[in-house]
């Protein structure tokens, strides 16, 4: 697999960590409850095909990524930056 | 038809016509006590023990394509009970005890081993570490050695001790540990049940989960609508898919495992050996291959194959441990699609839904555990409270904190095990 980098490029998957599910972005706020927090902290969607992920780019520019990916034949279909996510 | 050594002299004097198949080809029919979604391992153990401990025989189980080509045919067939943790320890001890008598009990050989299992240590704190997991096995009434550097060597000497990285101090021995065939264990259990009248239904996939008034009624399949009192998801990697029709997300990522065999060679390694520092792990099939494997890929997948990191990975690592193993050709890798729960240990439970019940979370060590899995699952479908083994498999200990099995200590967060 290569992660097209919206800041360094194309680049070896070994310069990642995925983290998880891109719902990871959407944090629950302090007070949301034991039930919002143990959905966000455990449960997951779990898509089989294009799934949204969360990826860090440690070994590039540190930044956090919004992967879209297919699950079932590891095809990377976009990358975005978090930040760009989140807003 | 029960096998014995006279049953195949006398058929190979007849040209071997006098075999049948080990088990029928059923339709479904339109209702059922007991649903088993899943026809892997432990669907048919599930099944299998259903019909013999409890007496239900009027049972499905549903398999999407064909009996056991899932994991129970992509794993690396090591079984073992040397788990530290109460919870995990008395669940994997009574899955061993099912296997020490599962041929004679299922008259099927699944060719189990105990050549002995070593983990090997690198350091002063992790043989304190293998120390106490080892003294917690004793406990458990399992058995284990500790052995030092020249206890190790004796049993394998073509390790290499003197490695700069990770020189060899002792290993955890674990007697009764070994390996298994495993598309045996999966006809064994098929035959078995289908004997006690349980349906084998197979390229039926379902399709719906029904429920009515938070109570399942049964299930939609692509060979028609089948309505059961009770329903078990036990699908493994697909588990997080198969729970989404009945409305629940799990805490499962599912994530892709790969495995390699050499080419057959002569009888080299006699042992199952782990090589934890290098997540690296092998043993010897009896048709001779060397059966390897490492870590995760770590990123979720479902393609039952991984990607070239995690081969050159487990490669080095192979070739730190025995050099000699660089001679040996690779004949094939596949993958597996493992069910991983953030703690990295399974959960078999009620699910929120009446009448529908969980097996699954199982990561990457479900093979050990398909005798003790199906017999606590039979246990929670037929009586409708845990199996004394297997009581702490809960689904809501991530919810509660209490009750978190973390082997490893890394702490109950996805992508940690």
């Amino acid at each position: 697999m290569r992660v097209a980098c919206p800041l360094c490029g194309d680049r070896d998957s070994r310069e990642f960590t995925p983290v998880g599910g891109a719902e990871l972005v959407a944090r629950p706020a302090p007070e949301a409850g034991a039930e919002a927090w143990d959905d966000y902290l455990h449960n997951r969607v779990n898509a089989c095909g294009p799934s949204q992920e969360l990826w860090y780019h440690g070994a590039g520019c540190a930044s956090w990524l919004v992967v879209e990916r297919d699950t079932a034949s590891h095809e990377v279909l976009g990358v975005t930056l978090a930040r760009e996510v989140a807003r | 038809m029960r096998y014995n050594a006279l049953k195949i002299l006398k058929e190979g004097l007849i040209g071997n016509r006098g075999w049948r198949p080990a088990w029928r080809t059923p339709d479904p029919r339109p209702e059922y006590d007991v649903v088993i979604i899943g026809g892997g391992g432990h669907g048919l153990s599930t099944a299998y023990y259903l019909a013999k401990e409890h007496g239900l025989t009027n049972v499905a189980v549903l398999e999407k394509g064909r009996l056991g080509l899932g994991n129970v045919g992509r794993n690396t067939t090591i079984v073992r009970a040397n788990y530290f943790l109460p919870g995990n320890s008395e669940f994997y001890s009574m899955s061993l005890k099912l296997w020490e008598g599962l041929s004679a009990d299922l008259n099927y050989n699944v060719m189990h081993s105990q050549r002995g299992l070593i983990n090997l240590f690198h350091s002063d704190g992790q043989r304190d570490a293998f120390a106490r997991r080892g003294n917690a096995m004793i406990n458990q009434g399992d058995d284990a050695v500790l052995l030092d550097r020249e206890g190790v060597r004796e049993m394998l000497p073509y390790l290499d001790f003197e490695q700069g990285r990770f020189p060899i101090f002792g290993g955890l021995y674990h007697p009764r540990g070994g390996s298994a065939r495993h598309d045996a264990v999966a006809w064994g259990y098929a035959r078995g049940a289908d004997s006690r009248g349980v349906d084998l239904v197979q390229n039926c996939e379902v399709t719906g989960i029904d429920v009515e008034g938070g109570r399942v009624t049964g299930v939609q399949t692509t060979r028609g609508a089948i309505r059961a009192k009770k329903v078990a998801i036990v699908t493994a990697g697909r588990s997080g898919q198969v729970a989404a029709l009945a409305g629940l997300r799990l805490p499962i990522e599912s994530h892709v495992l790969q495995a390699f065999v050499t080419e057959g060679l002569k009888p080299v390694i006699d042992h199952v050996i782990s090589f934890g520092m290098g997540h690296f792990y092998i043993s010897q099939s009896d048709k001779g291959g060397l059966v390897f494997g490492g870590d995760l890929d770590f990123y979720p997948s479902y393609a039952q194959r991984g990607n070239l990191p995690m081969v050159e990975h487990v490669m080095e690592a192979g070739m730190t441990l025995m050099p000699m193993i660089g001679k040996a050709k690779v004949l094939r890798s596949w993958g597996g699609i493992m069910d991983m729960t953030p703690d990295g240990s399974p959960i078999i439970d009620k699910a929120p839904i009446d009448g529908l019940y969980l097996d699954c979370g199982w990561c990457y060590g479900g093979f050990k555990a398909v005798p003790g899995s199906g017999f606590a699952l039979a246990h929670l479908i037929a009586q409708d409270r845990p199996h004394a083994d297997a009581a702490g498999f809960r689904l809501d200990r991530f919810r509660t904190g209490v009750g978190l099995m973390d082997e490893e200590g890394t702490g109950a967060q996805h992508n940690l095990h």
